[in-house]
């Protein structure tokens, strides 16, 4: 059973920087689970803790049913493909997929047997004899991955693999992994950045922000379902709009008032927001979940918008919208025309609407 | 290329650039005419009317013969060289050990031993050599090449550690990461990866390391005394003085032969030299 | 196809066990101690020790074949009372000094020479180091024989060219001797100079200086606002190393001169060498050599606080 369990893991650096703060984490067998978070959240410290690079300060890290804090990196079973692929330059692309298997003294036949397979896997079998430095971006990345590959780990580990190639290249290599993970069936803990790498690779996502967890789930439950403010605004793209609103009593239910707009609560959130009337709470809607207004929409839930800017994407158009003084984006069809001053008449989608604490900013 | 008119091209800079290169290189060139001028031209004063000094128009091979045969001089060439390759090795091995530890190693002392180190290159020979002697003496190497192939590496492994961490720094940190994943100790690593990648600096570090040590001369003045341990520069400073008498033939075509070996390897890695010089003056 | 193979179901096998020996090189700060023990090592028996002794030395009378007694500051005393002393501290300084500003004011020219395009540049720039490859000791003989008062070559020439009308004694005048030996060391070091100045010249953008020229400044308005400012930190680097080597130099005036003629060429380091090996005056010789150390650690210390404060700017 090759999962991996981190226990009440923390990390200090010099005394004073809290890194990592208490994380608890259950990696299954054959999952493949991200680790998601701006830059400096604590992702990699953690990652860097599973693999043996980074001491542990306290707390504990098991990779099947070992305690491995006390293991080097050697021992674990484990391979990590790194953000700058990290290829040995003095070596050829066989010699480097090969280095850790000579490591660990595998007899030259096996050796062959291994890459070979890997580099079918990958197609790059053409590139075997060639130096890194001959080698593209995506190549390159191709190797890292062949090299964790052949050494057929417990684990695999991954450090923003795919943040050095160029955007095309990123989307190609994304489905590529994907197709790999169902292929090596390996379980699989991968560091990241970006929100779409999250969203479409993960089986499950644990978002992390200044060294604490913030949820974990998968990914379709934190989108539609995140557990505080923070992880409603870092997944999805365009973000969710946030607009803070008084709870007033008022036509038989909760009102939202907010100077540019006000909307009925919907029946279903009512009973969970009843705490806050007389206070000021959090609205969240995603710009997907605003519509223009047409007569299905109840008026309750309708507000006035002046257009700002357009911006047709083809697939969608995202409006930046003017409301009262706040600032909203809605993402609305193809088909709808609008310019740059129109008033339109908006609908927010009653059953995506969301609601977070303003102090702890926590969901409701 | 300088702008401007031709006459202020020539005056700013060939000229002075000629002058430079005359300058430097002809002390080389007067070895080379002496070496091969017969004693007759060779003693003839200055004043004399046929005083034709930078051409001979009877080459002789005999002091360069004489030297090869009649002094200990291809003797000596043999310590030196002995005495620079091994104390090369020394200082390389030592080098490269102390250069991984001080540039990629976290550990408590890093800090005072890499100044450490570094004062000790600004320690001049001069300085050590009178207690040395005695020290050298009383471990019974005195009059030994093991003298000097001990007390070498003093000034080349400071220089040596501080190039190569010059060269180690610039290596990335994931390439030992990943190769200790894949199951390299950090010993091997060091060994697989981080040495070879750093061989143009392991190869000037190691030009440097064989001129400066082939240069040395108060160390072997003092340490050595019987005439056939002698390196080049003591021999020829010693031995081919007989009496008050300069044998000038001799001399010089010995100053010459004693530069052919580092002149040649030099010509070599040129490149890695200037990468040496250079490196140990920026880092 | 080998797929299967990775679908394989594996159980978690335990880690290997390692000898005491691979996991105590694992951890940093032992691997760190093994890797350094044969330099501290060589460093600690042939410099620190040395360097202990020789201050111990010099508080004695010893003398070669004799061990000496305590006498304190003694030979010291005799030092500072000692007139060739006093000449040669004269002499280093002077010898350090002139020959320092020559080598870096040639060197410097020479490096902005260099840093031209030209046919044979690569080829120059090899050949210009020669001087400072070839064993100082042989080449310091080439010289001595240009020098040489009966069969000089440089007295030919000049006499041809009408600049001077009799013999011209380089090394045996006392009033030229010192003028001669820093020319030949100021011969052997331009090369040094050169090179490293040049390193460091190239990595100045040479954008900066079209800017200037841009902006109206001329050549030496160009070289001493844009030029020298980025060029001192190499500068005083390469200054550092070769004045401590100057201030201890042996083997030019060893081979040149002896120290004479009538010790107008005696500096520290043949002095000491002169008292403590040629008449066997160990203690004496010692304390010459310590007596460097001040001047040196105080110009070391002078330097590094230069360096550090222009880096910072």
């Amino acid at each position: 059973m090759a999962r991996v369990l981190i226990r009440n893991l923390n990390k200090f650096y010099d005394k004073d920087v809290h890194a990592v703060k208490d994380v608890n984490l259950e990696i299954r067998d054959k999952e493949f689970v991200v680790l998601v978070g701006p830059s400096g959240c604590g992702k990699t410290t953690t990652l860097r803790m599973v693999a043996g690079l980074e001491s542990i300060s306290s707390g504990e890290v098991l990779i099947g049913d070992t305690v491995v804090n006390a293991l080097p990196p050697m021992d674990r079973d484990i391979a990590m493909v790194f953000q700058n692929y990290a290829l040995y330059p003095h070596m050829s692309v066989y010699d480097n997929m090969a280095f850790g298997l000579k490591m660990r003294g595998i007899d030259r036949g096996e050796i062959a047997k291994r890459v070979q397979d890997a580099a079918e896997i990958l197609g790059i079998g053409e590139l075997l004899r060639r130096k890194p430095r001959q080698l593209s971006g995506g190549q390159r990345q191709r190797v890292a991955l062949g090299r964790a590959i052949v050494r057929h780990p417990q684990v695999f580990l991954f450090d923003e693999p795919l943040s050095n190639l160029d955007a095309k290249l990123r989307v190609q290599m994304r489905v590529e992994l994907k197709k790999l993970h169902t292929r090596l069936n390996t379980t699989a803990v991968y560091v990241t950045h970006d929100q779409v790498e999250a969203m479409t690779l993960g089986d499950r996502v644990v978002v992390m922000r200044n060294g604490l967890v913030q949820q974990v789930g998968e990914p379709l439950e934190l989108y539609n379902t995140p557990a505080n403010r923070f992880v409603a605004g870092f997944l999805g793209s365009p973000a969710m709009n946030f607009a803070p609103v008084s709870v007033q009593d008022g036509n038989g239910g909760l009102r939202a008032d907010n100077r540019g707009f006000t909307i009925d609560v919907p029946a279903e959130i009512g009973p969970r927001l009843r705490p806050y009337a007389g206070r000021d709470v959090i609205l969240g809607v995603r710009p997907e979940d605003m519509q223009v207004a047409n007569g299905s929409h109840p008026p309750g839930l309708c507000f006035d918008a002046m257009v700002e800017v357009v911006e047709r994407l083809g697939s969608e158009t995202l409006l930046d919208l003017q409301v009262g003084e706040q600032t909203m984006v809605a993402a609305v069809e193809p088909t709808i025309s609008a310019k740059r001053g129109d008033k339109l008449r908006f609908a927010m989608r009653p059953e995506r609407l969301h609601f977070f604490d303003v102090t702890s900013e926590a969901a409701i | 290329m300088i702008e401007g008119a031709k006459w202020r091209r020539w005056v700013f800079f060939y000229i002075p650039l000629g002058i430079f290169i005359l300058w430097l290189l002809f002390p080389f060139y007067w070895m080379l005419v002496t070496s091969v001028r017969p004693d007759r031209e060779l003693y003839r004063p200055w004043m004399a009317p046929n005083y034709a000094p930078f051409w001979t128009n009877h080459p002789t091979l005999v002091h360069i013969t004489d030297l090869l045969t009649q002094t200990l001089f291809i003797r000596w060439m043999a310590n030196t060289l002995f005495i620079a390759l091994l104390s090369t090795a020394i200082s390389l091995f030592c080098g490269l050990l102390a250069g991984y530890a001080l540039s990629r190693l976290k550990f408590r002392f890093a800090g005072a031993l890499g100044t450490g180190i570094f004062i000790t290159y600004l320690v001049p020979q001069t300085l050590l050599f009178i207690p040395l002697a005695d020290i050298i003496r009383s471990f019974q190497l005195g009059d030994t090449p093991w003298a000097l192939i001990l007390t070498y590496p003093t000034f080349l492994i400071p220089f040596c550690t501080w190039l190569l961490m010059g060269y180690f720094k610039a290596i990335p940190r994931e390439l030992e990461e990943c190769a200790r994943i894949d199951g390299a100790t950090r010993w091997k690593a060091m060994l697989y990866i981080i040495f070879p990648i750093a061989l143009p600096g392991i190869l000037s570090a190691g030009i440097f390391a064989f001129t400066l040590s082939w240069n040395e001369f108060i160390y072997a003045l003092v340490f050595l005394s019987s005439a056939e341990q002698k390196t080049v520069s003591v021999g020829v400073t010693s031995e081919l003085v007989r009496g008050d008498v300069f044998y000038w033939g001799q001399l010089m075509a010995g100053a010459l032969l004693g530069s052919i070996p580092v002149a040649f390897i030099y010509s070599f890695f040129v490149e890695h030299y200037v990468a040496g010089l250079t490196g140990s003056v920026k880092g | 196809m080998a797929v299967s193979d990775f679908v394989v179901q594996r159980i978690y096998a335990p880690a290997p066990r390692r000898s005491v020996a691979t996991r105590l090189l694992e951890d940093e700060r032992w691997l760190a101690a093994v890797l350094l023990l044969p330099t501290v090592i060589l460093l600690g028996v042939f410099i620190a020790y040395p360097f202990v002794e020789g201050v111990l030395l010099s508080v004695t009378d010893a003398r070669v074949g004799v061990p000496g007694h305590f006498v304190g500051l003694a030979n010291f005393v005799a030092l500072f009372n000692d007139s060739i002393f006093r000449i040669a501290v004269w002499n280093t300084f002077v010898y350090t000094i002139v020959a320092t500003i020559f080598k870096l004011a040639l060197g410097l020219w020479l490096a902005l020479l260099l840093n031209r395009n030209f046919k044979g540049k690569a080829f120059t720039r090899a050949f210009i180091l020669l001087p400072f490859i070839i064993p100082t000791v042989l080449s310091t003989f080439a010289w001595k024989w240009m020098f040489d008062p009966t069969f000089s070559v440089i007295n030919w020439t000049l006499f041809q060219l009408g600049i001077i009308h009799s013999r011209v004694n380089w090394l045996g005048d006392p009033n030229l001797a010192l003028i001669s030996v820093i020319i030949v060391n100021v011969w052997r070091g331009v090369p040094f100079y050169a090179i490293s100045l040049l390193a460091g010249l190239q990595t100045i953008n040479p954008e900066l200086q079209e800017a200037a020229a841009i902006d109206g400044a001329r050549p030496w308005q160009r070289f001493w606002h844009v030029t020298w400012p980025l060029l001192l930190p190499v500068t005083m680097v390469v200054v550092l190393f070769s004045v401590i080597q100057t201030f201890a130099d042996f083997q030019l005036v060893y081979v040149l001169t002896g120290g004479g003629p009538a010790n107008a060429t005696q500096l520290f380091a043949t002095y000491a060498y002169q008292l403590g090996i040629g008449t066997g005056l160990l203690g004496e010789g010692a304390a010459i050599s310590l007596a460097m150390f001040p001047f040196l650690l105080i110009i070391v210390v002078i330097q590094l606080l230069y360096i550090r404060r222009v880096e910072v700017h």
